[in-house]
């Protein structure tokens, strides 16, 4: 995927939100850090380009919900900030690359604590496959068959697919 | 040998210490949440175990532990078998028995952290031991000095660490185990430090630790970005090191008019609890710049990121840890050596290899 074809597939999925939540009422976009805030913040640009209406807009680090503390160096990378209360809202839950499944289950528990949302819907530019849980996207920007062993890195130039280098192992 | 501990300040070194901060950073939004817990420690047992009197530091300790979802147990010297003459490593093998994965132990002897870390395979925080070191409470203040110089800078990055600040503290600092730890992290992190206080109360011998001493609080008070004060205990007054509580008052205490002196770029701080009208004037602990109560909150902070720095992290020869990326050079920050001589009475632990520095990567 190159950069245009990412640019389209946002466009699409933008296109895609408004049509299931019936326009944009409630809605809240939320990036899971790190890939995923890039891609929501041009995705609420989009939304607002589409329907004139700014949706709120949140981040999230999932370091301290995830199930593999204690197997391998956890940090959090950057903030968390949620800026309205989720109660009642519909939640497009953002991110770049959707593999084994467990960083959505983190987020899932993670959103919990700022209210009990209306629905959680997952935008995810890449499904590599691979799950090891079962979640699975409502908007995806494109399949994508991968070994395991392989690294999908998600940036402004598009989507590119890596072998394996020694520090993204466990990834 | 038990797990990763934290008894003594040089048990960190600076990238780790930055370490802690930045997990706090994190943790602050946490605190500010509608449910301010996150399940980062489920399922791990933290024991407080406080053989001498505390407030602040075990609830401190407690509320970290349960934000972490850790689970707590509570022990009190008073309330123990320590009463029907049961030995003190007797006590700490039955509770290493039972698994926690974690002791915070206070006691009035030095050393005492030390000790337990050889008794048992859980980790040990060092709560505060006699004369020696309280570290969780230098973490909290250097990290308040931090947050206070990011909160000047506005928008712009604060200081990363506390290079080219001079701090004060002033006090009792001979038997205070808050200014040693204190002096050794701000020391690590840059920062130079002057030691205030009456002669009695002075260490004997400043030598070998990086800091500077006087008798005379005018002389470097406007000098100084960083006012610490320490708690006057009452009983040094009885105990012929002072000649009275007012005396002290008026030459090291920060007086209304020191107070007044005082540009407001100038940071108060003191670790609780406050003697007012001894070492602090009753209003000057409400200055703007007065910190105190920030150093309260962010109590609960470092403690979360300590809890999380030792039990959350991958256990030794578990996995293959990757590099961390190259931390820029930083100037020679003078080796911390040992600590001056304390009056006797008072045992340190033997600063063998076990307590150096980065023996936490072992």
């Amino acid at each position: 995927m190159d950069a245009d074809e990412v640019s389209r597939a946002l466009k699409r999925i933008a296109h895609e939100v408004i049509e299931r939540n019936h326009g944009l009422d409630g809605v809240v976009v939320v990036g899971l850090q790190t890939g995923g805030v890039p891609l929501a913040e041009r995705l609420a640009r989009i939304l607002k380009d589409i329907e004139g209406v700014e949706v709120p807009l949140g981040t999230l680090d999932v370091a301290f919900y995830r199930d593999d503390i204690g197997l391998r160096p956890v940090l959090p990378e950057e903030v968390t900030s949620v800026p309205v209360d989720l109660a009642g809202n519909t939640v497009i839950l953002v991110d770049d690359v959707l593999f084994t499944g467990r960083t959505v289950r983190a987020a899932l528990d993670a959103l919990g604590n700022y209210g009990r949302a209306k629905a959680v819907q997952l935008a995810v530019m890449v499904d590599r496959g691979h799950r090891e849980l079962p979640i699975r996207p409502d908007y995806v920007g494109k399949n994508l068959p991968t070994r395991r062993d392989e690294v999908v890195d998600v940036t402004d130039d598009g989507v590119s697919l890596g072998e394996l280098v020694a520090d993204r192992a466990g990834r | 040998m038990s797990a990763r501990s934290l008894v003594s300040i040089t048990d960190l070194d600076r990238d780790e210490i930055l370490g802690i901060f930045h997990l706090a950073d994190a943790f602050k939004e946490v605190a500010e949440r509608p449910i301010p817990k996150v399940p980062a420690l489920r399922g791990k047992t933290v024991a407080t175990m406080f053989f001498e009197a505390s407030t602040r530091t075990r609830l401190s300790f407690e509320t970290a532990a349960k934000r972490l979802s850790a689970d707590v147990m509570s022990f009190s010297a008073s309330t123990s078998s320590l009463e029907k003459g049961e030995s003190l490593r007797d006590t700490i093998e039955t509770i290493d028995a039972m698994g926690v994965d974690a002791m915070v132990v206070r006691h009035k002897s030095s050393g005492v952290p030390a000790q337990v870390r050889a008794w048992t395979k859980a980790s040990v925080i060092n709560g505060g031991d006699g004369q020696h070191e309280h570290p969780t409470q230098a973490l909290l203040d250097c990290y308040t000095i931090r947050e206070a110089l990011a909160a000047r800078a506005g928008d712009e990055e604060g200081p990363e660490d506390l290079r080219g600040l001079r701090i004060g503290i002033v006090g009792d600092v001979r038997h205070s185990r808050v200014a040693r730890s204190d002096v050794l992290a701000m020391t690590t992190l840059g920062a130079e430090v002057v030691l205030v206080g009456p002669r009695t109360l002075l260490p004997p011998s400043l030598d070998g630790w990086p800091v500077k001493a006087t008798v005379d609080l005018d002389s470097v008070l406007g000098d100084l970005d960083v006012v610490y004060l320490l708690r006057i205990q009452r009983e040094r007054a009885d105990s012929a090191l002072l000649p009275s509580l007012d005396e002290y008052h008026w030459r090291w205490g920060l007086t209304r008019q020191r107070a007044a002196r005082l540009s407001d770029r100038t940071l108060v701080m003191h670790p609780g609890p406050m003697n007012r009208g001894v070492e602090i004037a009753p209003e000057a602990a409400d200055l703007p710049s007065s910190l105190i109560t920030r150093q309260v909150k962010n109590g609960v902070l470092i403690r979360m990121a300590v809890l999380f720095h030792l039990l959350g992290a991958p256990a030794p020869g578990l996995i293959d840890v990757p590099d961390v990326p190259d931390v820029p050079d930083v100037p020679d920050v003078p080796d911390v050596p040992d600590v001056p001589d304390v009056p006797e009475g008072a045992e340190l632990p033997e600063s063998d290899g076990q307590l150096a520095r980065g023996a936490l990567h072992a």
